[in-house]
């Protein structure tokens, strides 16, 4: 080993000026150095496997999806001649491109008619503008019966989009092999017909407003956990050892059970016909007919995320308050401070790694959450992830998807290093 | 030891060569799970793999992901997909992109009895070159019949907070929603698409929807109107009417059809483009889309056979034994007022509608 | 903990209201995962207790829903693959991390912040991140949709667990023993399984354990890199939930909550006796 490599050093002479060497007579300095090194080489062979693991089934599949946020090479693909000659078009003029032009859009379409690739383009530019998933489609039905030219007449007669120049500007703008226009959509934004970036009409806008409500209701579940994981951590790390090691698992079994389980109690207490409405209307607190509505919204989104993060908030904090000795809190109030001061001002500062870290943490897991949001959300009640399982999975607009994702993962990197910095990765703990 | 590898490795691949060719064909069959996929299982799948040992039929309830997984699966070029149950307005866009196989519709499939050809038996069902209609379904309105003092008649009632108050349910998503809101606003609805066109007419649908906002609950699934209905969650709800004759029959829910303009839609198959078994899959298709299978499939669940000749074959429900004709959406009874989807609309606004929709609903 | 003799009447007040309201917290913590447990034997769909129930009248309790989910084959099907999948992945995780997490704690790691950094990458990014891009990456290695897929996802999400479990186990780990063993002439891998296995081992099972649990309630990713035939009993929930929610649910989940149990029981024990071994007082 390494180690007893560096241990078998023979000290020659200590007295006097020569060159430390080892039994072998290698100077010390270059066998320790050697030794460093096959010491490093082992430690990255051992960690190498699982490196290599996370790069190829987590790394990846991240970065490629980066990449398919700009992804546009299904224009220069299906559309190449027309992508290729339009780039002598001035698309700030007012005049539609000329019979050239025209003709090599009519290759292109009766090539991709031939293939039923055409229409790939089509879906392609009606996230742009609506209408164009038809015209493609039309044109790939039609074009097969245009046979002589002038393409541009006949096309147009075909369908008057093709005549119209905003057309023409929108596959200009859109020819190239990389996209902008995903990562602006996210962010409620479009490039008009001249080719300038503006805010999406205010009908439209929703992302930006969906970003502020995850990051508003994940800031309020990380509060409230909070509020109420700080007393009962003070509770425990108080309590003699015994009890408090029994009163634990009530934290820890939460944390153990499945989060679908979890949520699913929360809808059977929650909702209209549910437990707790049925105790109320029992009670006589409601009647029949003013049965709350506490789940498929804000409030049922916020009740179950607090109770499912709400053990990521206590044992942090657990775990700092455990190393606060009482005798500091003794000693404030001996020197005369009130219950009250001596709590906030001698017992409050000692726990803020522990806030920071739980904090931090809850932040993290809240924003990114996707389950319980998509079942007990709503429509007022869910979060971006929400609007990235809908774009991947119902509206197909996976470029889309890419650069929501991309956004979220972004807040959460930042959060990630501010995590790193106030507790470090080194010393995160489990259970 | 390399030499041991090697031939327990060929050894491996010798049997499972043989296992292939003794086994059956095994067909993976994509569709909605549920009642939906029982009425094919028992109509369509059970009998043909009597017909056929060979053949195993194995379902797969994934259609409601079915256009994103099998477009992810073509752009993998792995394709373990057989045939897919889809919407019409999924297939025109699965058609479109150039991922399912376009069908010849007389050639590859079953003429009618009395030898019309296909085309022509299944007509303007036949809304893409893809698609093999299988049934007609309608969304339309059921309301619990003891929670409403007066029963709904009409659309404009939807929207009618004080006819009929409390909760009632709406899919999320602008698709039918926006028509109903136009014609209870009072738009003709032969004129429906025709305003929908206009900035205005969008604005007019929302404003109009804005009326009962506050009282909507949204469902994704169409399992979940009924659930609301059958636990009194809502008072009305929007719902394919399949499920409403399962809740209202078959669980004996007390809830009523209100089948003020409802909208009709197609659902029908389509063949993955490059999937393993082609020829094993068309002939199972030419089959089980015959005049008689798709007026079998609606013993089992009340959405009318797509062909034309299959409407005077359906009987009575295979179980409860009452006549399915009257249960279809397609009885004279209930189509007085129907509105047909506009695909073509849909196909080019859908996205822009469903955004301006969402971004609504989070207003 | 007997209040000292010298407190006020005030003190004592909020002492008792103190533990009142930690009283409330643990109730809202504890209540509605043991609430399911009674609904799941219940005779009629609802979520709800029927009137017999609160009379605890035998007639209002059946084993219908777990009669269901026992012979359902789709709830069956669930079973199997949770199984299979969360057994494969757990392998696979505590392998390669506990490979990883050795290497680690070594004392001389080049970029060992960068390194660590990307090994608990998968525990960092937000889960519909992770399923989007396995969605579409794994679409084109031909995995999306097989059993393969669905554990290599699972193996890669549960690794961050298994290295810092085996990393923590390390820490207090005194190198002089390694070097006692090597003296007396013990071969390194002598050392390794005498030495080295057993000091680590409550590390490596708790962190196979964590990896476990990852994979057994993990559905976010099987909804996506999985299909129909790799349905978890998450994803089975999942779908149940969204769309027709039967009490079977409760049954199912009255289950995990005895597997929740008895894991944490598990990891409990390992962590003290893990603690007692190496000297430190049982917390």
């Amino acid at each position: 080993m390494a180690e007893a490599t560096a241990n078998n050093v023979v000290l020659t002479a200590p007295a006097e000026k020569e060159i430390l060497t080892t039994a072998d007579g290698t100077p010390l300095k270059v066998s320790l150095q050697r030794a460093l090194r096959r010491e490093k080489t082992r430690a990255l062979l051992l960690i190498a496997p699982l490196f290599l693991f996370i790069l190829i089934t987590f790394l990846m599949p991240i970065f490629d999806m980066l990449y398919r946020g700009v992804d546009n090479t299904v224009m220069p693909q299906y559309m190449s001649r027309t992508v290729q000659a339009l780039g002598e078009w001035d698309p700030t003029g007012e005049e539609i491109p000329d019979e050239p032009i025209f003709e090599e859009l009519f290759l292109d379409l009766k090539e991709g008619a031939e293939n039923k690739t055409i229409g790939r383009v089509g879906k392609r530019l009606n996230y742009e503008k609506s209408g164009m998933s038809s015209l493609f489609r039309k044109s790939q039905r039609r074009v097969k019966k245009i046979e002589d030219p002038p393409y541009k007449e006949a096309l147009i007669k075909m369908d008057k989009k093709w005549g119209d120049i905003n057309t023409w500007r929108l596959i200009h703008r859109e020819r190239g092999k990389y996209t902008m226009s995903y990562y602006l959509a996210g962010l409620d934004m479009r490039t008009d017909e001249h080719g300038s970036i503006r805010a999406q009409d205010e009908k439209r806008q929703i992302y930006v407003k969906l970003f502020g409500r995850t990051l508003w209701m994940s800031a309020l579940i990380t509060v409230i956990c909070l509020i109420l994981a700080y007393p009962i951590s003070y509770l425990l790390s108080t309590l003699p050892l015994r009890t408090s090691n029994i009163l634990i698992i009530l934290v820890l079994l939460p944390f153990w059970t499945s989060l679908l389980v979890r949520t699913t109690s929360w809808i059977a207490l929650l909702q209209q016909h549910g437990v707790i409405n049925d105790l109320l209307v029992w009670l006589n607190v409601v009647s029949e007919d003013g049965r709350l509505s506490m789940i498929h919204n804000k409030t049922g989104t916020i009740i179950a995320m607090v109770h499912i993060l709400l053990p990521f908030m206590v044992l942090p904090l657990y775990s700092v308050m455990k190393t606060i000795p009482p005798s500091y809190m003794r000693a404030a109030r001996s020197l005369g401070a009130n219950p009250f001061l001596a709590f906030v001002r001698v017992y409050m500062p000692n726990t803020v790694p522990g806030i920071g870290a739980g904090c931090i943490l809850v932040f993290i897991i809240s924003i990114g959450y996707y389950i319980t949001p998509a079942l007990v959300g709503g429509t007022d009640g869910t979060f971006i992830s929400n609007f990235i399982a809908y774009h991947i999975s119902t509206s197909l607009n996976w470029g889309l998807a890419a650069a929501l994702a991309v956004y979220l993962l972004a807040i959460v990197l930042v959060l990630y290093i501010l995590y790193d910095k106030v507790v470090g990765i080194n010393n995160m703990k489990l259970g | 030891m390399k030499l041991k590898l090697t031939s327990v490795a060929a050894g491996l691949a010798s049997g499972l060569l043989l296992a292939g060719t003794a086994q059956a064909v095994d067909l993976t069959v994509v569709s909605w799970g549920g009642a939906y996929t029982a009425s094919q299982q028992k109509a369509y799948h059970e009998p043909y793999m009597k017909m056929n040992p060979d053949i195993k039929i194995l379902n797969d309830d994934s259609a409601s992901e079915g256009l994103a997984k099998l477009r992810a699966q073509v752009e993998a070029g792995n394709i373990s997909w057989d045939l897919v149950d889809m919407v019409a307005s999924a297939a025109i866009t699965a058609c479109d992109e150039g991922i399912v196989l376009e069908i010849d519709h007389d050639t590859m499939l079953a003429p009618a009895p009395d030898g019309t050809p296909a085309s022509e038996d299944f007509g303007d069902m036949i809304v893409s070159e893809c698609f093999i209609p299988q049934i007609v379904y309608s969304t339309t309105f059921g309301y619990r019949t003891d929670l409403v003092k007066t029963p709904p008649t009409s659309i404009a009632d939807v929207f009618d907070l004080e006819k009929i108050p409390g909760k009632r349910s709406l899919e999320k998503a602008s698709i039918n929603n926006l028509e109903w809101a136009l014609i209870a606003d009072g738009v003709p609805p032969e004129e429906v698409y025709d305003v929908l066109e206009t900035e205005e007419g969008v604005d007019r649908a929302f404003a109009k929807l804005d009326t009962i906002k506050d009282q909507v609950v949204w469902w994704v699934k169409g399992a979940v109107p009924t659930q609301l209905l059958a636990d009194g969650e809502v008072v009305m709800a929007s719902a394919y009417n399949g499920r409403l004759f399962s809740a209202i029959e078959e669980e004996k829910q007390p809830i009523g059809m209100m089948w003020d303009w409802q909208v009709f839609d197609l659902d029908g198959w389509v063949v993955p483009k490059g999937g393993k078994n082609e020829a094993e899959v068309l002939k199972y298709l030419k089959w089980a889309t015959d005049t008689q299978r798709l007026a079998d499939q609606a013993k089992f669940i009340s959405y009318g056979p797509a062909r034309k000749s299959s409407a005077p074959l359906v009987g009575k429900h295979a179980d409860l034994g009452i006549e399915m004709g009257p249960h279809m959406p397609t009885a004279p009874e209930n189509a007085k007022t129907t509105l047909l989807f506009n695909f073509e609309f849909w196909a080019d606004r859908r996205d822009e509608l469903d955004e301006r929709f969402n971004a609504w609903l989070a207003q | 903990m007997a209040l000292p003799a010298y407190t006020t009447t005030g003190e004592r007040i909020w002492h008792y209201t103190f533990r009142v309201i930690c009283g409330l917290i643990f109730f809202f913590l504890i209540f509605p995962i043991l609430v399911i447990v009674p609904l799941s034997f219940n005779t009629v769909p609802f979520f709800t207790f029927t009137p017999e129930m609160l009379s605890l009248d035998p007639e209002g309790f059946s084993l219908r829903w777990y009669k269901d989910f026992f012979t359902n084959l789709n709830w069956q099907g669930a079973v199997w693959n949770s199984f299979i999948i969360a057994i494969f992945s757990t392998l696979i995780a505590t392998f390669l991390g506990t490979l990883a997490a050795l290497g680690l704690s070594r004392p001389h790691v080049p970029y060992r912040t960068a390194i660590m950094g990307v090994l608990i990458s998968p525990m960092i990014v937000p889960l519909i991140i992770s399923a989007a891009g396995m969605f579409f990456f794994y679409s084109r290695l031909d995995l999306q949709g097989t059993h393969i897929g669905v554990i290599l996802a699972h193996a890669a999400l549960s690794t961050p667990f298994v290295v810092i479990t085996v990393t923590a186990t390390l820490v207090g780990f005194d190198e002089s023993l390694i070097r006692a063993s090597a003296n007396l002439g013990a071969s390194p891998t002598t050392t390794f399984f005498k030495i080295i296995v057993p000091l680590i081992l409550p590390g490596v099972i708790s962190g196979a354990l964590f990896a476990f649990v990852t994979s057994f309630d993990e559905v976010v990713v099987v909804l996506f890199v999985g299909s129909f035939e790799q349905r978890t009993i998450p994803w089975q929930m999942f779908s149940g939930i969204r769309e027709h929610i039967s009490p079977t649910i409760l049954a199912v989940a009255t289950l995990l909550v005895i597997v929740a149990i008895m894991l944490l029981t598990t990891v409990e024990l390992l962590r003290r006796r893990n603690e007692r071994l190496r000297g430190m007082t049982p917390g």
